[in-house]
């Protein structure tokens, strides 16, 4: 097993700075999501760590030696490619066999490992089948089967799931975790999915135009975001503005919300992110319940039932917000009507509001 | 019924069009297997003049140059061609627009004045004219052709193939080996049948390079027609249409396929 660091890498094209001064570690056997918008950097710094490409500065070390120099064949990572690039002339045995082949290992370790690894990804019996015979997510289990046939110092995934359709993917998600636990190797994958990001990951990091923006595990990003970015690219949030007051933020009405923790931001403005899901919604009429509890005041604008859950978007003093109530139980308030938010202030997340316009220098990727 | 005419007409139309192609060379091979040296009926089935034709020296010296040159000029042109294919595809140099759009002309220049220019230039430089410097000439004719078939089945090359084999730890000649070659292998063996029948079918420039006593199949046929005709050239012309229409129909059958696959 191998532990995977990367400091101060940046990486530009031109003018543009797909990579800059990114640092991040990647302990031994962890699962780690790159997670980001498309042309934050995230395929960028994929490429680099496999060695597709070279850094214009900064480090990348395996298990504290550098390999920025190291060419990808010699590297030892194992790759997944967003398309799978599959070898359409040879069968599923030639394609798992590929990397073994390619180190001139015997014939009989080959076909031992091979069916090996097959027996790992469930694929057992399809050995002389042809890509283009196989179906779109037996072709994503040779995909991986291939890249950790050769057994990597560390698995790369690049968008493993977004060739599959829904129902597909929560298989394969689980598949996945099951096969990487099973193997305990390193891996990293890239993907712009953040329930992907949540599920599959125990580490994530977060990039932006190059930059990373937030890493930890899933729970505690979602949990405690500390930027608005982080907060509303990772699940859902509802961004509260307004000016900084100790552990309070005073919206531009007057209204004071009280904060988990103190404001952050540079300058007196400052904002909060909430879960939708952390928010309750109780009638207009009701009284104020015993305990310190954030309270709006606001009216119905729409409601959305989704099965499970119903999503009703309110509208306050602190714009449109957005509650996720569990459907069931009492009766639905209608569009229209007028209702009060509450939620508690440890559910109230203080985080660096977005600056949009600071980092407007950059370029944005393509 | 409607539409029903045209389609008549159309299909009486193809009809006519492959008479008009297909009638002569259908004539002339079934006189090469007449007795009469005359185009005359009533048809008496012979083999005489293959047999003439095995005894013809001159003819069977110039077929072999003919099938000689073919097949050099193709293990040439189709190796330099797959290997500047590559090239194009994978780099992106100075200049590269500028060449790929040159490939173009040689095929569109008339023969004749592509000949000439060759044959200049070949004197300018001490090459002479001989067998030699008709093979350089249909390489240099054959190159565009096979570039063209090659780079269009490159077209659908995902790069991300050598990228996998080289993550897999694949020597260049490794991939060379198991991937890239087995893609574009319809492309390649296309691009080789043009050759040999870009080189095989060549008139004009061998004309132009070939020295009288050694010279090619097409050019020695048209000199045994200036002295006279005799049907021993309805003989070999057959055994060429055959060996011709065998390459096209091996060529469109590499074509269809290695669309698909």
């Amino acid at each position: 097993m191998t532990a995977v660091e990367i400091q101060g890498v940046s990486r530009h094209f031109g003018a543009l700075r797909a990579l800059d001064d990114v640092s991040m570690r990647f302990p031994e056997g962890s699962f780690t999501a790159l997670l980001g918008p498309s042309g934050s950097g995230k395929t960028t710094l994929l490429r680099l760590i496999a060695g597709f490409d070279i850094p214009d500065a900064g480090r990348i070390l395996f298990d504290g030696q550098s390999v920025e120099t190291v060419p990808v064949e010699r590297r030892g990572i194992g790759m997944m490619f967003q398309s799978y690039a599959l070898f359409p002339n040879l069968d599923v045995a030639g394609n798992v066999g590929f990397g073994l082949w390619a180190r001139r290992l015997p014939k009989a370790e080959i076909g031992r490992r091979v069916a090996q690894t097959l027996d790992l990804v469930r694929l057992s019996g399809l050995e002389t089948r042809r890509p283009h015979q196989l179906s779109g997510g037996q072709r994503q289990r040779v995909a991986l089967a291939r890249a950790v046939a050769i057994q990597p110092r560390v698995l790369l995934l690049d968008e493993p799931l977004s060739a599959l359709d829904k129902a597909l993917r929560l298989d394969m998600q689980v598949e996945l975790k099951r096969i990487q636990r099973e193997i305990g190797i390193t891996t990293i994958f890239v993907t712009h999915d953040q329930e992907e990001a949540l599920t599959l990951s125990d580490r994530i990091g977060i990039l932006r135009e190059g930059r990373l923006v937030e890493e930890g595990r899933p729970e505690e990003i979602y949990g405690h975001p500390r930027t608005e970015f982080a907060a509303t690219f990772l699940g859902d949030a509802n961004i509260l503005r307004g000016q900084a007051e100790g552990n309070a933020i005073r919206l531009a009405d007057g209204t004071l919300i009280a904060l988990a923790g103190p404001a952050e931001g540079p300058g007196p403005a400052a904002a909060c992110a909430v879960r939708p899901e952390r928010i309750r919604l109780v009638a207009a009429t009701s009284p104020a319940p015993a305990g310190r509890l954030n309270r709006l005041a606001g009216r119905v604008e729409k409601r959305i039932f989704s099965g499970a859950s119903r999503t009703y978007f309110v509208e306050t003093v602190a714009g449109s917000l957005r509650a996720l109530v569990q459907s069931g139980g009492e009766a639905p308030f209608g569009e229209g009507e007028a209702v009060i938010l509450d939620w508690p202030p440890e559910s109230t997340i203080a985080v660096l509001p977005d600056s949009g316009a600071a980092d407007a220098a950059v370029p944005a990727l393509p | 019924m409607r539409g029903r005419w045209p389609t008549l007409l159309g299909q009486a139309w193809l009809g006519l069009v492959l008479l008009f192609l297909y009638l002569p060379i259908f004539v002339l091979a079934l006189m090469s297997f007449n007795a009469s040296p005359f185009y005359q009926l009533p048809f008496e089935p012979s083999l005489d003049w293959y047999r003439a034709l095995a005894g013809n020296r001159q003819l069977k010296a110039a077929s072999w140059n003919s099938l000689f040159i073919a097949a050099l000029t193709t293990v040439i042109a189709t190796l330099l061609g797959a290997m500047a294919s590559l090239a194009l595809h994978r780099h992106a140099f100075r200049g590269k627009r500028v060449l790929q759009a040159l490939l173009f002309p040689p095929v569109a220049v008339p023969w004749l004045i592509t000949g000439t220019a060759m044959l200049i230039f070949f004197f300018g430089v001490g090459l002479g004219r001989g067998l030699h410097t008709v093979l350089i000439g249909h390489v240099a004719l054959a190159l565009p052709y096979v570039i063209v078939v090659i780079s269009v089945r490159l077209q659908g090359f995902a790069p991300e193939l050598e990228e996998a084999a080289r993550s897999l730890g694949a020597s260049p000649w490794q991939i060379l080996r198991r991937v890239t070659l087995p893609f574009i292998a319809p492309g390649v063996v296309a691009g080789a049948l043009f050759a040999f029948a870009v080189s095989f079918d060549q008139f004009v420039v061998s004309y132009f390079l070939a020295t009288p006593g050694e010279t090619t199949l097409p050019v020695e046929i048209y000199s045994a027609i200036r002295k006279g005709f005799t049907p021993e050239i309805n003989a070999v012309s057959t055994l060429i249409i055959a060996v011709s229409m065998g390459l096209v129909f091996l060529t469109s059958r590499f074509f269809r396929f290695g669309g698909v696959r």
